[in-house]
């Protein structure tokens, strides 16, 4: 059996679930309880229940556990089995079970896997930048890991299910169920062509310590793990810091210098990690310098008019200086602003405000 | 003695002919109105006894019954007054009976005996022509009014007084000029006075050429509200049948004492309006600002601010042109053909897109287009950016005056009539999915173009609609005799974006 969960394997994942309320106060030093054992983590959280606990735990009956999580068709794989994610092993405390909805051969034969993270409240260009990194890499065939949440993940999520490759995303409770609820429709798609995994069971709601948690998950999982926008403190530098400790390879795409959204990335760039400007550094960095292309990035040259308009775009200009810097007219401007768009070279957002592509 | 005199009821916006029927008999002294009144007709009998012996009449001291018929009709209002006053002179002969046959009467009165000025002249003087009254003794106030419509005699009194004298055989008091207007008129809004903003004078210039909606979607104070103002003013001109229904209804709300309305409307309500304040509604049922706005523009600034029931009632007014509202035993219909603008900031905060000083997140973006209503954008074809003008731009020639851009919007309206003729609509806005499907003609650029961008998820099937009947505009303008590939790039660069086609691109 190369997949599948082990009787202890399912008794450590239950005492974390039934333990979720006690672990929430204590979250600050959620790493190094992981490391404990079964009976030492009773012992260090478990309080004035510890008795009953020690008692459920050893009462507890796999058979049910796996009951539920066929019921659902989560399937599982724990660590003491040889499909279980080489990645992971390499953690301090590696998860007992992987909890996995979707298609379980997308990890089992995991490629070259890359974790795009960074802030929920992303700006429109970190949005641009994420989604553009997760197309380009699902197209030269690596898988991309993230954490679904809003923003920067759930953009890298979607660039790589544009390139029709396979995603994973990493979720800190039910793997089946979409969290935040706003998901519902990514996580479906997720589903479709990748999966998303969780450390813990189907019946698990969202506790904050889980947050932290699993990001050591996704850095595990990844060869190389990449920071889009994060201001200082922000979970996604977490993710980096455990890719750090792996001794994995960290990357960082620049924004402005005065972005707070940019100050993470930049700290990181200082610290040595690689520049990212697009996919082919990332390619770059794992493979070697020009071992492995983006598929398809190269695009029609434009009508210089228009190639004009787009590098004023570019530099940031919003649309109305840069259609004066083009030297073009209301009517003239706004029709090439939208042949630009259908060119697949720029988006409209919100206020006309343009992000290149 | 019994005598009856012709007045009206005002249903909505649309007169009701009312008899008023007088009977004096000898009896215990007794005034009684039957007839469905509402408290103002209760009351008007102390209105009418003061009126009658402060004018030198006397008030007959017997049993006075009156009768508003037909008596299924629910009257509401003071201008019963003059008529129940001139019919009980009538039945105690203190005028001549006879002489009211050929007059129909309206008016409130006020206790001293003078003829108030009452609302819903127009209406009622319509009202007397098609019922064939050769004289309609009016308020002196509302002379002007009254007078608009043709075939009508107008007698414009001052007081009961001299209504009775008129009756008795008197010459009718000629009538008054038009009023000079208490305050001097400021010289109304022109488009030569904006400087800069060319993509949104472009997009008004299409909105009001094609009759589509408009959403000025910019950061606060640059100025969506002056530009929405400008609209009216380069819209074709009120056909004649077009400002006399407008004043009707102005007249009839209240809101309009002089003559003829020459402009078009500009209604521009506060966001804490109510659904029957927008819609028209109330007890008795008064036209909304969608009423007011008919033949005009309604400009609804902080779209987003307005509640959702608000804004949903608008749905009916949008899709028939008209309202209809229903209050137990019977049905009201309010006209509402107006070109609906609105306005509203980019995200909650207002700044999107200006610099970097917009601070919300994407979560609270999309709460904040959620909250604009779908259906309502869906009624919307053209959405403009407002950006705050460049200095240079404030300092350069402005881009045209509204004389030259209602030259132009009339142009292209005649060729959508001459397009459209047949079909029942008479602007691009206007017109359904058929007639789109028959009548908007593309080249092979234009056809290249919108498949591009229908297939690449920028569109949904409703929003392809909406580019084509603004890309038919923009042909229009531009006097092309099809719709060519850079009319359909103009077209999306000003596309409305509903959530349907935002799903598309995420």
């Amino acid at each position: 059996m190369s997949r599948g969960a082990c009787d202890a394997c399912l008794r450590r994942t239950w005492l974390l679930e039934r333990l979720a309320g006690h672990l929430d106060p204590v979250r600050a030093r959620i790493g190094e309880l992981l490391t404990l054992d079964d009976d030492e983590l009773i012992a260090a959280v478990g309080g004035s229940q510890r008795d009953r606990i020690i008692g459920e735990h050893e009462a507890f009956a796999p058979a049910a556990a796996r009951e539920r999580c066929a019921a659902v068709a989560v399937e599982t794989i724990c660590r003491c089995r040889p499909a279980y994610p080489a990645g992971l092993r390499a953690l301090a405390a590696p998860p007992a079970v992987v909890h996995l909805a979707g298609d379980l051969e997308c990890l089992i034969d995991l490629p070259d896997a890359v974790a795009i993270v960074g802030s929920r409240r992303a700006s429109p260009y970190g949005v641009a930048a994420a989604r553009s990194l997760g197309r380009g890499l699902g197209s030269a065939g690596v898988t991309v890991i993230s954490g679904m949440a809003g923003g920067i993940d759930a953009a890298a999520h979607a660039g790589a299910l544009d390139a029709g490759a396979p995603t994973i995303a990493v979720l800190a409770s039910a793997p089946q169920r979409a969290y935040p609820a706003t998901t519902r429709g990514l996580h479906a798609r997720i589903l479709g062509s990748g999966a998303a995994i969780s450390e813990l069971g189907p019946g698990v709601s969202a506790r904050r310590w889980m947050f932290p948690a699993r990001n050591r998950i996704i850095a595990a999982l990844s060869a190389m793990t990449i920071v889009v926008q994060a201001r200082s403190g922000s979970g996604a530098l977490l993710t980096a810091a455990h890719a750090d400790e792996l001794r994995r390879p960290l990357g960082a795409v620049p924004g402005e210098i005065t972005a707070p959204l940019a100050s993470g990335p930049h700290e990181l760039l200082r610290a040595g990690a690689e520049l990212v400007r697009g996919p082919e550094d990332v390619l770059d960095a794992l493979f070697g310098a020009g071992v492995r292309r983006v598929a398809g990035c190269d695009r029609a040259p434009l009508a210089p008019g228009l190639q004009g308009l787009l590098d004023a775009l570019a530099d940031g200009r919003d649309a109305g200086d840069a259609l004066g810097e083009a030297g073009l007219d209301a009517d003239g401007g706004l029709a090439a602003l939208a042949a630009l768009e259908l060119a697949g070279r720029v988006q409209r957002g919100p206020g006309g405000r343009f992000t290149v592509l | 003695m019994l005598s009856r005199v012709i007045t009206f009821a005002i249903d909505g916006v649309q007169p009701r002919q009312v008899w008023v029927e007088v009977d004096i008999r000898s009896g215990l002294p007794a005034f009684t109105i039957v007839g469905l009144g509402d408290t103002a007709v209760r009351e008007s009998r102390e209105r009418i006894r003061s009126a009658i012996l402060n004018s030198g009449f006397t008030f007959p001291a017997s049993r006075i019954t009156a009768n508003l018929a037909p008596a299924f009709l629910r009257k509401t209002g003071p201008g019963f007054d003059a008529a129940l006053a001139l019919a009980l002179l009538a039945a105690s002969e203190q005028i001549p009976r006879d002489g009211l046959d050929a007059y129909a009467v309206f008016g409130e009165l006020s206790l001293g005996g003078e003829l108030r000025d009452s609302p819903g002249a127009l209406a009622v003087a319509e009202g007397a022509r098609r019922a064939g009254c050769a004289r309609l003794i009016v308020p002196r106030e509302r002379a002007c009014e009254a007078a608009l419509v043709e075939g009508l005699e107008i007698v414009a009194v001052s007081s009961l007084r001299a209504a009775a004298a008129v009756l008795a055989g008197g010459e009718p008091p000629t009538l008054p000029g038009a009023r000079e207007s208490a305050r001097p008129r400021r010289s109304p809004p022109d488009l030569d006075d904006v400087r800069g903003h060319q993509a949104p004078l472009l997009a008004l210039e299409l909105a009001a050429a094609g009759g589509h909606n408009l959403l000025l979607e910019g950061a606060p104070g640059t100025g969506k509200t002056m530009l929405a103002r400008r609209l009216p003013t380069i819209l074709p001109p009120l056909t004649r049948a077009e400002a006399i229904e407008v004043t009707r209804i102005h007249s009839v709300a209240g809101v309009h004492a002089d003559g003829l309305i020459g402009d078009r409307p500009f209604r521009a309500p506060h966001h804490t309006i109510s659904a029957a304040g927008l819609a028209g509604g109330g007890s008795p049922p008064r036209p909304g600002e969608a009423t007011l706005a008919h033949r005009g523009v309604l400009f609804l600034d902080e779209l987003s601010e307005f509640a959702r029931p608000s804004l949903d009632s608008l749905r009916q007014p949008l899709e028939d042109g008209s309202v209809t509202i229903v209050r137990g035993q019977r049905s009201l219909q309010f006209p509402t053909r107006f070109m609906l603008v609105a306005a509203t900031n980019p995200c909650p905060c207002g700044f999107a897109g200006v610099d970097d000083r917009c601070t919300c997140g994407e979560i609270e973006l999309r709460r904040h287009r959620r909250r604009l209503s779908g259906p309502l954008l869906d009624r919307m074809d053209l959405l403009v950016d407002v950006r705050r003008p460049s200095d240079e731009e404030l300092r350069s020639p402005p881009r045209s005056s509204s004389a030259r851009a209602r030259a132009r919007v009339a142009r292209s309206r005649e060729l959508q009539r001459r397009r459209l003729s047949g079909t029942g609509a008479s602007c691009n806005g206007e017109m359904d999915v058929r007639m789109v499907r028959q009548r908007v003609r593309l080249d092979e650029d234009a056809q290249a173009q919108l498949g591009r961008a229908y297939s690449m998820g920028m569109l949904s099937v409703r929003g392809r609609h909406r580019i084509l009947r603004v890309a038919q505009t923009i042909a229009d303008l531009a006097d092309h005799p099809r719709v060519t590939g850079p009319d359909v790039l103009l077209a999306l660069s000003l596309r409305q974006r509903t959530a349907a086609d935002a799903a598309a691109v995420p």
